[in-house]
């Protein structure tokens, strides 16, 4: 498999195919296990850039991984800000590289 | 809600003072802000070493399954998903779910909050790729997922060359390790592991930077001099997707300090550390602490120190008989001096002996 996910583990054994969901960032339908956070998911499937920054447009990633650090940040389901290292994914889950602070659009 | 005792952290320390105390009967709750209990043990998936008393020869994750188990048998309540953010003095502590905020009343309060990790800093740092050791492991261990495919590590701690170890182990090649001291900074056997599987390691070195197209595409490393400068015509490009820092903890005082506790800086543990006595009580009457937050050490020195708080607060509750808690106190106490033999923990066991004496 072309993805990056440890399928073989000498220690934790092999990975068990848990059930799979279907969640869509920035518009592309992609698999992701079900109960793993976002950031795992779009790490697997080789999605680095998480959000933006406000002035300088730079790319951040996720950092930490322990839901400290906010370099994560991605607009989750119209919610900007959520915290996508300890946020387990959701079927039809919509997920948006956030630019920014972010928009809260209606749920403002 | 109003319990006896609350912990604050379910990682190795908190998890041993709440089923410490509760052994003799203390009402206790322990709160976590993540959905999963046993902090960073989950993570650990290399075997423990040590004597028995120490977990020796069992894996970090093992041993959370053993906790949790017993914290299940001991009636302990969970509060998970749960975060704290605010303590005051007349020992109400604030908590907040997604559902719900409330306020939990405890007699003793045992804060083991655990560390963060620390960061360096270089041009480039902020790429998508540059992350944390803890990170990584939490990526591989628990999600599995490669953070990269080819990875540099900063920091030859024990910290850097575990994950480096199991950076192999998930089929992650490790393009280098490197060290800012003149020696490998962990224990022998964390570094074999890593030299056996030819994993180079550059000391007196340093990183000079990473650039990328939007990730981590390359890192610089260069060797420095006695004062640390960097010495020109050293300088190497490592072609990397990830760059792992490992450069140390250091303790989470916020909810502490934000009570007035009385702090001391000791760097050989991490920064600056709540003062506390030989009960594990802190400045402040009624608040424990234990594992990572009084001091970054070790799983195995914070399970002895949890298990000290625990031992005190039933002591203090009148659930234990003072005679009774001194004697199981002096055996902790003597395994916990084990624990800092040697050279690493002769300079932490020094830096305690000041924290201890100083509140």
């Amino acid at each position: 498999m072309n993805d990056n996910r440890i399928y073989k583990h000498l220690i934790l054994g092999d990975l068990k195919e848990p059930h799979k969901v279907n969640i869509i960032v920035d518009g592309k339908k992609i698999e992701a296990f079900e109960g793993e956070p976002i950031a795992a998911a779009l790490i697997a499937s080789g999605i680095k850039v998480f959000h933006r920054t406000i002035k300088r447009n730079e790319p951040r990633g996720y950092f930490c991984a322990v839901g400290v650090c906010s370099d994560c940040f991605m607009i989750v389901n119209g919610k900007p800000n959520t915290r996508t290292c300890i946020t387990p994914v959701e079927e039809g889950m919509i997920i948006e590289t956030q630019a920014g602070k972010g928009d809260w659009g209606d749920l403002a | 809600m109003k319990f006896e005792l609350a912990v604050i952290g379910s990682g190795p320390a908190g998890l041993s003072a709440a089923i410490e105390a509760s052994k003799y009967g203390v009402k206790t709750v322990i709160i976590d802000e993540n959905a999963k209990a046993g902090g960073q043990l989950f993570k650990q998936i290399h075997k423990f070493f040590g004597s028995s008393e120490h977990w020796a020869g069992i894996r970090g994750v093992d041993i959370g399954d053993i906790l949790l188990k017993q914290a299940k048998a001991a009636n302990i309540k969970f509060l998970l998903d749960t975060t704290v953010w605010g303590l005051f003095d007349d020992h109400r502590i604030y908590i907040a779910s997604k559902e719900k905020t409330d306020i939990i009343l405890a007699d003793r309060i045992v804060v083991a909050a655990g560390a963060y990790e620390n960061t360096v800093t270089f041009p480039g740092w902020t790429l998508p790729g540059v992350i944390g050791a803890g990170a990584a492991q939490t990526m591989m261990n628990i999600h599995r997922v490669k953070p990269g495919r080819k990875v540099l590590m900063v920091g030859s701690g024990n910290v850097g060359l575990i994950v480096s170890y199991q950076m192999l182990l998930a089929g992650i090649e490790v393009a280098a390790i490197v060290e800012f001291m003149p020696n490998i900074g962990g224990y022998f056997v964390h570094a074999a592991k890593v030299l056996r599987e030819c994993v180079p390691v550059f000391l007196t070195s340093t990183v000079l930077g990473a650039e990328g197209n939007d990730c981590v595409e390359k890192a610089f490393i260069a060797q420095v001099d006695k004062r640390g400068k960097v010495i020109e015509g050293t300088e190497i490009e490592l072609e990397v997707d990830a760059i792992c820092l490992s450069v140390g903890l250091h303790p989470r005082t916020a909810l502490l300090e934000m009570l007035g506790c009385r702090m001391q800086y000791l760097p050989e543990l991490g920064g600056f550390i709540p003062v506390h006595d030989e009960k594990m009580e802190t400045s402040l009457k009624g608040f424990y602490i234990a594992g990572d937050l009084s001091g970054v050490e070790e799983a195995s020195t914070a399970f002895e120190e949890g298990r000290l708080a625990g031992i005190s607060v039933a002591e203090s509750l009148g659930y234990i008989k003072t005679g009774d808690a001194s004697k199981i106190k002096k055996s902790v106490n003597e395994r916990l001096n084990d624990l800092r033999l040697g050279p690493f923990g002769k300079f932490r066991h020094d830096a305690k002996k000041i924290l201890i004496n100083s509140c």
